[in-house]
This record gives C-alpha cells, structure tokens and sequence, in this order.
C-alpha cells in the first residue's frame, strides 16, 4: 500500500521539446486539477520560434502550474516537480527546481548523441549530478509505445503518446481524477479513432503504471480549497480580456468592432474574437498596426464600439492615432499586452515597461485613462470598464495586459451577464444647439461630448484632428481656445476619478512601517510575498493600483502615511517616478526586467531586510 | 415634397439596389447643391483646382438621390484633406495617409452609407500609401478621390511621389532623383476594380466619373489631375487645347483623340500599345476599350500611355469597372448570432461559460 502524503500546495513544471504537447499536458493536468477543486494559477513558458531544432535547448517549451487548499496568487517560483521529456528540457530547467524536489525523466532521448547536443559532457542520470534530487528515470516513450503498439499506430505517432503516459503517471501520483481527460480525449479525437484510443491507452497505462510500480512509495494529496460556491471554469487573460470586450459590448448594444495585426502575445484575442462572429462581434485584421486602430475609430465614428489589440511595437505605430482618437473623442478601448521591449525585445517574454508609452507616448497634452488587470480572470473586470469608460467619456482608453497575464490561467467565477451594469451609448439623436443646430462638442456633466452617429438627419457634423472651438468643433486656431481645450480635455479624463473607488491600503496590523505599491500583473507575486512577510511575523502594508490613470482619489495621503514605499514593477521604475512626480513622495523602484514575472519569494525575501532596515532606522 | 411621396419612394424601395450605393436609403426629397454646402468658408488658394472638384462634388451628390445623412466623406492631411469641412455632411478629417484605413472600418461597420475617401498624391501614394493598396486589394466598398496635383502643397512645395524625376523644389534644388509613380498602375496592380482617371477643370467628365465611382460596389479609385497655381502650376497645362494627348477612354469604343479624333490607340505586333494616325491604320485597327475584362492587362498597358515626366499625354476616363465581390460584404456575410438584445446576453452566457465548468 503506498502512502499518501497531504500537501497545502504544489508546483509542478512539464517541459519537452516544443512538439512534444508540454501545453496540453499542463492544460490537461490543470484541468484535472480543478475538477480536483484546488486552486491554481498556470504559467506556461514556450520559445518564440515556433520549430526551433528538436533536442535544443532554444526548443524547450514548458508549462508550469501551482495548485493548493488555499487561495494562491501565483504560478509559483521555483517547481517541486519538474518532468523533463529529453535531456534539452533537464538542461533548461533544472536550476529552478526546488532542492530535494522530484524529477521525472523520459530516459528514452538520453543518448550520448543529444547529451552532447545539449552540451552534456556525462549522462546527468548517472554522474551523480542530481544527486540532490529525487529522480525517477523512466523511459515513457518506450513504455507509451509499447502501450499502443497492438493498435495499429506508426511508430512516430505511438511514440507522440508518451505525455498522455506522463500525464496519467501525474494523474495518479497527484490522486487527480481523471474522467475530465478521458472525455477531452474522446472528444478531441473524436474523428480519429486510431488516435484517441491509442491516447487513451497510454494515459491509463502511465496511470497504472504509477499505481503498480514500486518506484513510488507515496502519493500526494492536496485537498480542495475553500471557494465561494458558484460555477467555475478555467479562464487565460487573453481569452477572458476578450470575453470581458464582448461583455461590454453587448451591455451596450454595440457591435463590437476590433482591427488587429498579428502580433505575439497579443493575436490570441483576435483569435478568440474572430472565433465569436456569432456575438455582436466583427473583426478586421489590418494590413498593419495603424490601420488596426484607424478601421477601429472608423468603426466607433460609425456607432460601433471600436476595440484595437497589441503590444509594445504595435502600440508605438498607433500612437499618433491615439492622439487623434483623443481628439475625435470617440470611444475607443486599446489593449496593449505587454512583452519584453524595446524594439522586439523578447516577444514571449513578460514586462511592464509600456506603462509610461501608455500614459504619455503621445505628442501634446493626450491624456488617455489606463487600466491594468491584476490576473488572468481580472482582464475580464478590466476590459470590461474599460469598455464603461471609453463610452461614458467618449474616450480612448488603454488596457495594459501583459504577456504573464495573457497566457496564464487561473479559475474563474464565471459571472452573470445578466447582472453586470448596463452601458448606456447615449447616441444624440436630436439637435443640442441654438436654432435647431448640432453641437458635437457639446458636453454633459461628465464633459463628455455629445455623439451622433452617420445616419442621424439634421446632426450632421464633421470632426478632425485640428484643435476644436469648444461647442461648434469647428476648425479653430484660436489661442484662448487651444488653451481652453487642452484643459478641458484633461479635465475630462482626471474627471473620472469621481467613478473610482478611493485608494485603501491593505495594512491588517494597521501600523505597517513599509508600503508596497504595484499594479498590472505584480497583484500576486505582491500578495504572495506579503503574505510570507506576515507569516514571519512582520508587519508590511500592500496597495494595488489598477487605474494608472487617473490614480485613484486619496492615494497621495496613503502614501504619506508610510515611511518607505517601495514599488515591484518588471521595469526599471516607471510607476515610481509618477508617484514620486505626482506625491512628492520617496517612492522606491524594486525592478526586475527579466522576462517573467517577479519572484514572490525574493521579494519577500528583499521586503524582509527592508522592514528590518526599517525598524532599526 | 411631400413625406406621402417620401413614403412612396422607400415602398418602392427594394432590400437592396445593385450597385455601390445600393444599401444606402434614398433621400425622402430631392436634395440640391445647398444641402451639401457646409457654413464653413472655404479656405484653398484662389485658383486651386480643389475648388472646381468641390463645386462638382457638390453638384452630384443631390443627382445620387440618397439620404445626405448616410454620407461620410473622410480625408487624410494636405490641402484636398480639408474638403470634409465644406460638405454638410458626416466627415472626419483624419491623420496623414490613414483614411483609406479609417473609411474600411466604416464601411464594415455600417452598409448603409456612401463612403468617400479624399487624399492626395502624397497623402495616398506616400505616407498611406499601403493603407491605399490594401483598401484597393480588399474591395471595400468605398471611393477614392485621389487628387493629384504631383507636389505637397500643405507644406509649401516639396516634391511628391508623383513628381516627375528632376523636378526643382524646396527639397530638391538640385532636381527630384525619386522615380514617380503612376498612379492607375499602381492600383491596377494592388487588384483594384474599378479605376479612373479625370481632371479637375474637366466638370462634366469629372461629374460622370464620381457618379460611375460611388455606384461601383467595392473600391474605386479615381485620380484627378489637379492643379496647384502656387506650387506647380500649369503641371496638366500639356493636356489642355484641341491638340493634346489626353486620351478619353469609353467603354466598348475605339480609342481615339486629338483634333477630330485623328489619333489612336493601336497594338503593335509585339503587344504592345502605341499612337498612331487613325488615317494611316484604319479605325477598324483602333483598339476597342473594354473597361470590364477581367484581364487588368490593356487597362494596365493603357496606363502606360500616361507620360511620367512633364504630362503631354494621358488617357483619362475609366481603365478598369469589373465586379469583384466587396470584402466588407463578405465580411459582414459572416455574421451571424441574434439582434436580439436578451438573446444576445444569453448567447453570449454560453459562451464565456463554456463547455468545462465546475460547480462548488
């Protein structure tokens, strides 16, 4: 009988080439994994070439999933579990995994010929250099194919199994159920019937092969975690940025317009919108990033609710369409998933350094409001009041996502369309000036102006990107008038800070010496470093922003209130230098541009010695 | 008129009419030159040829019969660009070169309205140009009114990517070293459907051509030779006069020209296109204009009889009208799901739910 061993949570990390189906195995295993009722937040990990050389290092992909019996906020630093399909993928991986943690090893690509692909001198399965792990080789090719050998399969596609043999090995060392799985597989190949059975033989052969092997002496059980009741479902950023659009677009009763160019990490969404034709949804894919946002603002002239997605470079070659957007003042909503920049930068890679093009990357006074989404399932939130404020204020505004949210995954309360606000478009339909004449920039009490689509007799109009008289819109070059714009437009936008919640620290001990401030995608490794620095019995105090502008109401004296603030951002500061700008306040840049998220153990770890400092200055 | 006639008309109305405007409503009254007149002054330099395609422009559009509300006129920068401004009707003027890009977002998002595109050679052919060639590739169901006055007037007379090689400007003292481009080829090779050539002082041809234009379904270019008085004038003075070489093209007749059409297009044994006297040759060996050959190759080998340094000969009219299916009514063929609102929310419940819940 073998033991079990009940664990609070877990890391565990699938790498393999990139055609070895490291993704669905990591999909599949979350999957299993939530009907197992844990939490979870998933991080995969893929190079940017999409066939790099099989066996090389630059070709490993991975996917990385933290789950628990608690609320976890992050897909976890370093894995407790790491399975490794060739030498390439052990290479590549191996310094994360966690002292003493469990290694799985396909040993079937441990040849003296891909060893030395890799740059292994020695086999590491038996140099002794893993001695500080507890490593399982086991050659699940061969034992995949072997599995399926009686059905019929070349050898090429019986020995592609081998991750559905991991997987269910997984599966029952986890004490994972497994129907979710087997009916993915059912389905997914349903119209090839050599291949489904063959997948589902090598994942139930893995799974009795863990179970009757003596290899293992314990198996691991996490139980559930406590969640309010409701349904769930698995949800990534990109996919729920999309779904929270649409959201948005069909409260309004618009069409939801989105021009896009391909670009990584961003086509996901135009993916999912392309997929949603039969939602109120139409989508334009633009002969380049300028076009994108220019059909889109076409699109909101003409009463739709235009939407454009991208990232870094893209958002750098809209800017001027931005500007005029802001001019026209039409709704407009503009996803920027953020990667790793300048220039290409690291385009699968992670960052958050578009957080200042956001904000002034402009030419003139163009203040834009920006929002950023704190995890994956929040890009549903965020992009719908984003869509709230584009119509309200008739305003371009920006989602800052970035590539970690994007692609990562955590369960999601699906909500109730039903019960979200409703969005009034508020179309002028009848004249607003003296002597029945239209005034399109005539304003409410929110100094939005007022929008009156093509189609609409007798408010005929014309809008343009040179500087509006106040009222009429007309072509004016008035100085008084310039100047009267440019405030009113900047009044308009800091206006909306009487729509947002006030700033609140979270501070449970209410006398926190230190303030951590972050936004965007920083939410859980913020929150799982505090959490550890409150469990160590300090004292720290977290503030998340997810409006960057404007910043929310009573931040400049919750600043005030703590005698060090420090802000983590993936970048070298830019939050920061708007808060030190803004409050005259010491704000201090913790900076980490490595291309993946920021390590909630060394932050914890750094937030540790600076409470310390603190309370011995 | 009376609304009892107005309501008539929409009666008689079909779902939709064949044609670039045929999704379009019909005006409920005659409309005329002063409902597409805006109370802004009209602010080119006197002289402007921008003026003469104005007053055409202005013209027209009450002959189209449709609703002034479901016009849209949008425009790039440079001095055509402002023309938005002197049409009372829905307008943007937009930034430099995007307004082929903006007017597809339009066209896709709305089918019932008349879409036309103002730029110029440098905001089409230079700074837009690929927003141009694309909108040209896609078909959107769109006009362009390409202005060509082969100069930047806006920014006081640079030379353009229509000027012609050693052309002497702010910019190039020394004479123009950039090759032009001609602007029918260019979109006959961006696949377009329906291209034209007319010139501003021209007011009846340049009237006809619109017409034929915005009643294409897809997209339409038309370049107008347009004069600049300040920057380069007299740039289309070599095609004016009984003796020019401006070459009208007419559907389905021999291409002749000149003083009593004694001039005419005929093809060399080698294929190619030449002039020669049609007195020499005979009309019967005059080449047949067919604007509606699916083959862009005699619309593109007529473009060529274009002269691309100082202008003496040009065919104008239309090179090419074919029927190619518009991409924002492909586009929007795709749709599909409810107009229903509940039904819309509640199909869209279903979605974001998705297949793979769990109930706690």
């Amino acid at each position: 009988m073998t033991d079990i061993t009940t664990l609070d949570h877990v890391v565990i990390r699938f790498a393999g080439d990139s055609g070895d189906g490291m993704q669905l195995t990591g999909n599949r295993f979350t999957h299993d994994t939530a009907a197992a009722g844990n939490d979870f937040s998933t991080l995969p990990n893929f190079p940017a070439e999409i066939r790099a050389p099989a066996g090389t290092v630059a070709g490993v992909s991975s996917f990385q999933l933290h789950f628990a019996d608690f609320d976890i906020r992050t897909p976890g630093d370093a894995p407790d579990v790491l399975v490794a399909m060739n030498p390439a993928a052990l290479k590549a991986n191996l310094a994360d995994l966690t002292p003493g943690g469990i290694l799985i090893v396909d040993t079937a690509d441990f040849t003296a010929r891909n060893l030395a692909k890799v740059g292994y001198a020695t086999d590491p399965l038996t140099d002794g250099s893993l001695d500080g792990y507890q490593v399982f080789g086991i050659d699940l090719s061969g034992q995949a194919t072997a599995a399926v050998t009686a059905l019929g399969l070349g050898r090429k596609e019986a020995v592609r199994t081998k991750n559905m043999y991991a997987l269910g090995l997984l599966d029952w060392l986890y004490d994972r159920p497994t129907e979710s799985t087997l009916g993915f597989l059912r389905h997914r190949f349903a119209s090839r019937p050599d291949l489904r059975d063959a997948n589902i033989a090598a994942f139930q052969a893995g799974h009795a092969f863990a179970e009757t092997t003596e290899l293992f002496a314990t198996r691991f059980r996490v139980a559930a975690a406590p969640v309010p009741s409701g349904t769930y479902r698995q949800i990534s950023g990109n996919k729920a940025l999309a779904y929270g659009l649409m959201a948005g677009a069909a409260k309004a009763g618009l069409q939801l317009f989105l021009g896009a160019y391909p670009i990584t990490p961003a086509s996901d969404v135009l993916h999912q919108l392309s997929a949603a034709k039969g939602h109120g949804v139409l989508t334009f894919q633009a002969e380049d990033e300028i076009a994108a946002i220019g059909a889109s603002l076409g699109a909101s002239f003409a009463g739709s609710l235009g939407v454009t997605v991208t990232s870094g470079p893209g958002m750098a070659l809209k800017s001027e369409a931005m500007g005029l957007a802001l001019m026209l003042e039409l709704p407009l909503v503009i996803c920027d998933i953020q990667r790793a920049g300048p220039a290409t930068g690291m385009p699968t890679k992670t960052e958050q350094a578009d957080l200042t093009q956001a904000l002034f990357g402009r030419h003139g006074e163009a203040p834009i409001p920006v929002i950023a989404p704190a995890s994956p399932s929040d890009c549903f939130d965020a992009a719908f009041e984003a869509v709230q404020i584009a119509i309200r204020y008739r305003t371009p505004v920006i989602l800052l996502s970035d590539g970690y949210l994007a692609n990562g995954a955590e369960p999601w309360e699906v909500p109730d369309l039903g019960k979200l606000p409703a969005i009034d478009p508020a179309f002028a339909t009848a004249p607003n000036g003296p002597d029945g004449s239209y005034l399109p920039y005539a304003r409410d009490s929110k100094l939005a102006r007022a929008w009156a689509i093509p189609g609409t007799p007798g408010l005929e109009h014309r809008v343009g990107g040179i500087e509006k008289a106040d009222g009429t819109g007309n072509v004016s070059y008035d100085p008084a008038n310039h100047e009267f714009m440019v405030n009113l437009r900047a009044a308009k936008v800091a206006g909306i800070v009487a729509d947002l919640p006030l700033a609140v620290a979270d501070d449970p001990t209410g006398d926190a010496d230190v303030l951590v401030v972050g936004w965007g995608s920083t939410a859980g490794p913020i929150a799982a470093a505090a959490r550890s620095v409150r469990s160590g019995g300090r004292r720290v105090a977290t503030l998340h922003l997810r409006h960057l502008n404007p910043l929310p109401g009573g931040l400049g004296e919750v600043l005030a209130r703590y005698r060090r603030v420090i802000v983590p951002e993936m970048n070298l500061g830019q939050l920061a230098m708007v808060l030190r700008a803004t409050f005259l306040v010491d704000a201090r840049p913790y900076s980490r541009v490595r291309g993946l998220p920021i390590s909630s153990a060394e932050l914890a770890a750094d937030l540790a010695a600076i409470i310390d400092e603190e309370s011995h200055a | 008129m009376t609304t009892t006639h107005a309501a008539e008309v929409d009666r008689a109305e079909p779902a939709t009419r064949p044609g670039g405007l045929g999704r379009v409503p019909l005006a409920v009254a005659p409309l005329n030159r002063k409902d597409f007149t805006s109370d802004q002054e009209v602010r080119w330099c006197p002289g402007c040829g921008d003026y003469a395609v104005l007053a055409t422009f202005q013209g027209l559009m009450p002959t189209l019969g449709i609703k002034r509300e479901n016009t849209v006129i949008v425009s790039g920068i440079g001095c055509s660009s402002r023309f938005p401004y002197y049409v009372d009707s829905y307008g943007m003027h937009s930034i430099h070169g995007r307004a082929p890009a903006i007017a597809t977002g339009i066209a896709l998002a709305r089918e019932d309205l008349a879409v036309w595109v103002v730029t110029g050679d440098g905001d089409a052919l230079s700074i837009g140009g690929n927003h141009l060639i694309h909108a040209l590739r896609r078909n959107v169901n769109i006009t362009i009114m390409l202005f060509n006055n082969r100069i930047y007037g806006l920014t006081k007379g640079q030379y353009s990517p229509t000027s012609k090689l050693g052309k002497v400007t702010k910019s190039t003292p020394a004479g123009s070293v950039d090759s032009p481009f001609n602007p029918i080829s260019l979109a006959l090779g961006a696949e377009a459907s329906f291209v034209a050539r007319t010139v501003d002082s021209h007011r009846a041809h340049l009237s006809e051509v619109l017409t034929a234009a915005i009643s294409h379904r897809g997209a339409s270019l038309v370049e107008i030779y347009q004069n600049c008085p300040i920057f380069n004038d007299g740039a289309f003075d070599g095609l004016k006069g009984p003796d020019s070489g401006l070459i009208p093209l007419r559907h389905g007749e021999p291409i002749v020209f000149g003083t009593d059409a004694m001039l005419g297009v005929v093809r060399r044994p080698d294929g190619t296109l030449a002039v020669a006297e049609v007195a020499e040759v005979g009309l019967e060996n005059v080449v047949v204009h067919d604007a509606h050959r699916d083959d862009p190759t005699l619309a593109f080998q007529l473009s060529r009889l274009t002269d691309s340094g100082a202008i003496r000969t040009a065919p104008i009219g239309i090179f090419r009208d074919v029927e190619r299916p518009a991409y924002d009514d492909l586009a929007r063929a795709q749709l599909g799901g409810s107009s229903d609102p509940d039904q819309r929310l509640a199909e869209l419940q279903g979605l974001i739910t998705g297949p793979d819940t769990w109930t706690v």
